[in-house]
């Protein structure tokens, strides 16, 4: 698999505009819009509008054209997991990432040496999106949104469990749940279900298009409707969802004395739950969390480790003590705050 | 452990009031004894073991996962009890975790060489939350914005029971307070009061001023000087001695000249004073005597505490509160007519004959150790709480001082983005006789929210250096400080220091160079 001579850094490389490989001509999860593009999943900073070509998943081409009005000037070509496609001279295919719906690792083989671009992932267990397998590879790539030790994500039904005692502690109140439109929203409900959860859940308008296209991908989400169908609905113990942007607006006042939830992987530090005004917060994220980074780099035992966005330090550090050779690799556009 | 730990992470993040409440009743209904009794004791401040040290922690830590990762774990989370409990592990195999009432009885028994294996094996069986809690208690500040009395306020939810009936007969009975929770919940008689210097809940005034009094008969009020003390209540009964604060707080380890001095049992209302032969001494002097462990016999000589008498509440076995003001104040006079007590005397009535007369005294009575006046019924039953109508507090007009912005500090908790604590200064001769400013006083309130947004703005477009959370700024925003008392101080520069200092008004209008000087200050020295 490995041929000492070449240099990976050689045939892929961060540039202002993204990762780029070479032999390939193309960018995976580019800043801005490129002549070819390779996508690891549907979340705003690695998918964007207006490439000319882009290579992904099917549910992640079908996320984009929700999301960027069909995207007809794009020339979309989708690529199932476990399927590999040639471009110039790399051949390039699909594992899944265990992020979100159709998210997945680009993995890249040229002259024999093989780069796995994780993209985001998670190592739990999601019910709207297979798990995360682990490619052997020479150079893996991984994200670093929440690597430090402080960072233990606790049990999902845990955390969904507090926010089911706060609605039997205050039931004369409206649960307002903070959640990024594309996965967590989904998550969230279907958690909330096999909490046992069989009410109607309340959706913002924000995240009605996704939640359809989820249905679609047949993630049965139970009863979900939107805020602005209810009629004489008092909202009293009631679960909403919105996006976290919509608990501190004016939309927010048409609910019974709101208690705001907050789902993020940023809620297990008291401070930044504070700075966000999370009344609840509950410790929910797709991103992988300490112990998932590191047992993932052991997983995959690749022998060199480039690390992006987040706290690459830690886990530069962590790598390195045990044996790896770790570095940072800044890219453009990578945003720290969703999770 | 793990309730109580749910608990206390619920209510560090719900700011309201009455959801706070809503959290300690559902957890004190749920939990059995003893742990909600001890959960009781934790929110009161009723818990006393021996605090962890911080090196204890951060050696656990290091312990763990290595100095350097722990370093940037701290970095980054900011508070070290809490980092510990997010790098720690919880253990599978290390059993059922501890309750809160395992907890708290084995640390009053363990000794300082016991406690880190014990903390060890419980770091193991708690989760993250349950950590937490665990560290919060041991380092003493659980900092979950909960006060003993809303606390009480939550006990005496559960049993449909007025809080003051719980302040009432609090100070008979011990964590876990089995007794407590069987009169709130099972229908037993209510615990004892007054079994032995138990609190009597103190009745509070309502602020009035010079236009209201004008609604009021003069000749329904009685008149009296509002010392500038604390308020407290001196308890003695069966042998059991006390000095409270107004809220009920024990505060007799303080001031063992008082407990000392009583020879008598009664339950008497008064303020507590430092007292030089006949002279009440400033505030400050009292200040040095508050929150201290252990008293020396210096401090003992040179700041000698002494009780102001405003009224009387129990005497030779009988509940005077249901008697008048005039008949409870005939009775004290008597009592204090009876033995002369050097530590005790009475607080005189002012006399008056109408509003103006009364103002005429207030105006000119400008003694230290007097911060106003109180009025009160002459025909009021003693209340618990503070009641609309029977008393009141016409407390001496602020000072005020025209003061230079200097620095401005970042906030806490809801305030944490806004710079909300400011630093001001009043001219003074520097040296080679050029003038500079000296910092007189802080102050982090008396501003509407729509101005400190307005000041936050004007601190971060005006910042000339930086100092952590702590900015510099252009000297030129002249704020108005009212504050209401002044006295020498050695730890300011200014050689000056204001009581209870609020920003009153913000001076757009006013160029910094004609804001007070240190010498206008110091003439305002008693």
């Amino acid at each position: 698999m490995t041929t000492d001579t070449l240099n990976p850094r050689s045939w892929l490389y961060p540039t202002p505009r993204g990762l780029y490989c070479e032999p390939g001509d193309f960018y995976v999860d580019p800043a801005v819009a490129v002549g070819r593009a390779v996508i690891t999943h549907g979340h705003g900073d690695h998918a964007r509008p207006g490439h000319r070509a882009a290579l992904a998943t099917p549910e992640t081409l079908a996320i984009m054209r929700t999301r960027f009005q069909d995207m007809p000037d794009t020339v979309q070509q989708p690529l199932k997991y476990g399927e590999s496609v040639r471009i110039g001279d790399v051949d390039v295919g699909f594992a899944p990432a265990g992020h979100i719906l159709g998210s997945a690792q680009a993995v890249l083989a040229f002259k024999g040496q093989r780069i796995v671009v994780s993209g985001d992932y998670k190592r739990r267990p999601d019910a709207t999106c297979p798990p995360f397998e682990p490619v052997p590879c020479d150079v893996f790539i991984t994200e670093a949104t929440f690597a430090l030790p402080v960072f233990h994500h606790p049990s999902d039904a845990g955390e969904i469990g507090k926010l089911l005692r706060s609605v039997a502690t205050f039931p004369e109140r409206t649960h307002l749940v903070g959640v990024y439109a594309l996965g967590k929203c989904q998550r969230v409900i279907k958690l909330l279900r096999a909490a046992g959860w069989d009410k109607r859940i309340w959706l913002h308008g924000g995240l009605l298009s996704l939640c359809k296209l989820y249905q679609d991908h047949g993630v049965d989400l139970g009863d979900v409707a939107p805020v602005s169908d209810a009629i004489l609905e008092t909202f009293k113990g009631a679960i909403v969802l919105c996006p976290p942007s919509a608990i501190a607006d004016r939309w927010s006042r048409r609910f019974a004395d709101p208690i705001a939830a907050v789902c993020s992987g940023w809620m297990g530090v008291r401070a930044r739950a504070r700075q966000r005004g999370a009344e609840l917060p509950l410790i929910i994220s797709d991103h992988a969390d300490w112990p998932e980074l590191t047992q993932t780099l052991k997983d995959v035992g690749a022998p060199r480790v480039w690390v992006t966005h987040g706290r690459e330090e830690a886990l530069v550090h962590y790598a390195r003590g045990i044996g790896i050779d770790a570095e940072a690799l800044h890219l453009a556009g990578r945003e720290d705050e969703e999770s | 452990m793990q309730a109580f730990a749910r608990l206390l992470d619920a209510l560090s993040f719900q700011p309201a009031r009455n959801a706070k409440l809503r959290l300690i009743e559902t957890y004190l209904k749920e939990t059995p004894d003893p742990d909600r009794g001890w959960a009781l004791a934790a929110l009161t401040g009723g818990l006393d073991f021996p605090a962890a040290k911080p090196a204890l922690l951060r050696g656990f830590g290091q312990e763990r996962i290595g100095e350097e990762l722990f370093a940037m774990s701290y970095d980054y989370v900011g508070d070290l009890a809490e980092t510990l409990a997010l790098v720690w592990e919880t253990d599978p195999a290390a059993g059922p975790p501890p309750t809160l009432g395992e907890v708290v009885e084995t640390l009053q028994r363990a000794t300082r060489t016991q406690t880190p294996a014990i903390l060890k094996r419980w770091l193991d069986a708690l989760d993250s939350t349950g950590r937490w809690a665990l560290l919060k208690l041991l380092t003493g500040a659980l900092r979950v914005g909960v006060s003993a009395r809303l606390a009480k306020q939550a006990a005496a939810n559960i049993g449909s029971q007025p809080v003051d009936a719980v302040e009432e007969v609090w100070h008979g009975l011990e964590a876990p307070y089995r007794p407590l929770f069987d009169w709130l919940l099972n229908d037993a008689p209510q615990p004892r009061s007054n079994a032995g210097g138990a609190f009597m809940p103190a009745m509070l005034a309502n602020p009035i001023d010079r236009a209201e009094l004008d609604t009021l008969d003069p000749a329904h009020f009685r008149a009296e000087w509002k010392w500038d003390g604390i308020r407290v209540q001196v308890a003695a009964s069966g042998g059991v001695k006390r000095l409270y604060s107004r809220a009920g707080e024990d505060v007799s380890n303080a001031f063992p000249d008082i407990i000392e001095a009583i020879d008598f049992e009664g339950v008497f209302d008064g303020e507590l004073l430092v007292r030089r032969e006949t002279a009440v001494a400033p505030f400050n002097d009292l200040q040095q005597r508050l929150n201290r462990k252990t008293v020396t016999p210096k401090m003992l000589r040179e700041h000698p505490a002494h009780v102001r008498l405003y009224d009387v509440l129990w005497l030779a076995g009988e509940d005077l509160r249901g008697l008048s003001f005039d008949e409870r104040r005939a009775r004290l006079e008597a009592w204090i007519a009876e033995k002369e007590r050097p530590r005790f005397d009475l607080s005189p009535l002012v006399s008056f004959t109408d509003w103006t007369h009364l103002a005429q005294q207030r105006e000119e009575m400008r003694a230290d150790g007097i911060e106003g006046l109180m009025l009160k019924r002459g025909d009021s039953t003693y209340l618990a709480g503070r009641p609309k109508g029977p008393w009141f507090k016409w407390k001496r007009d602020p000072m005020l001082a025209d003061c230079v912005l200097m620095y401005a500090q970042r906030g806490h908790g809801k305030r944490s983005s806004f710079y909300s604590d400011y630093t001001f200064g009043c001219w003074r001769d520097g040296a080679e006789g050029k003038r500079e400013l000296a910092p007189v006083g802080k102050a982090y309130f008396g501003f509407t929210d729509e101005e400190l947004r307005w000041l936050d703005k004007w601190v971060r477009d005006h910042t000339t250096n930086r100092f952590g959370p702590v900015r510099e700024v252009e000297q030129k925003l002249v704020l108005e400080v009212a504050f209401d008392g002044i006295a020498r101080s050695t730890r300011h520069k200014s050689g000056v220091a204001m009581r209870f200092p609020r920003i009153s008004r913000i001076r757009t209008d006013k160029p910094a160079a004609e804001a007070d000087t240190v010498d206008n200050l110091l003439r305002l020295l008693p």
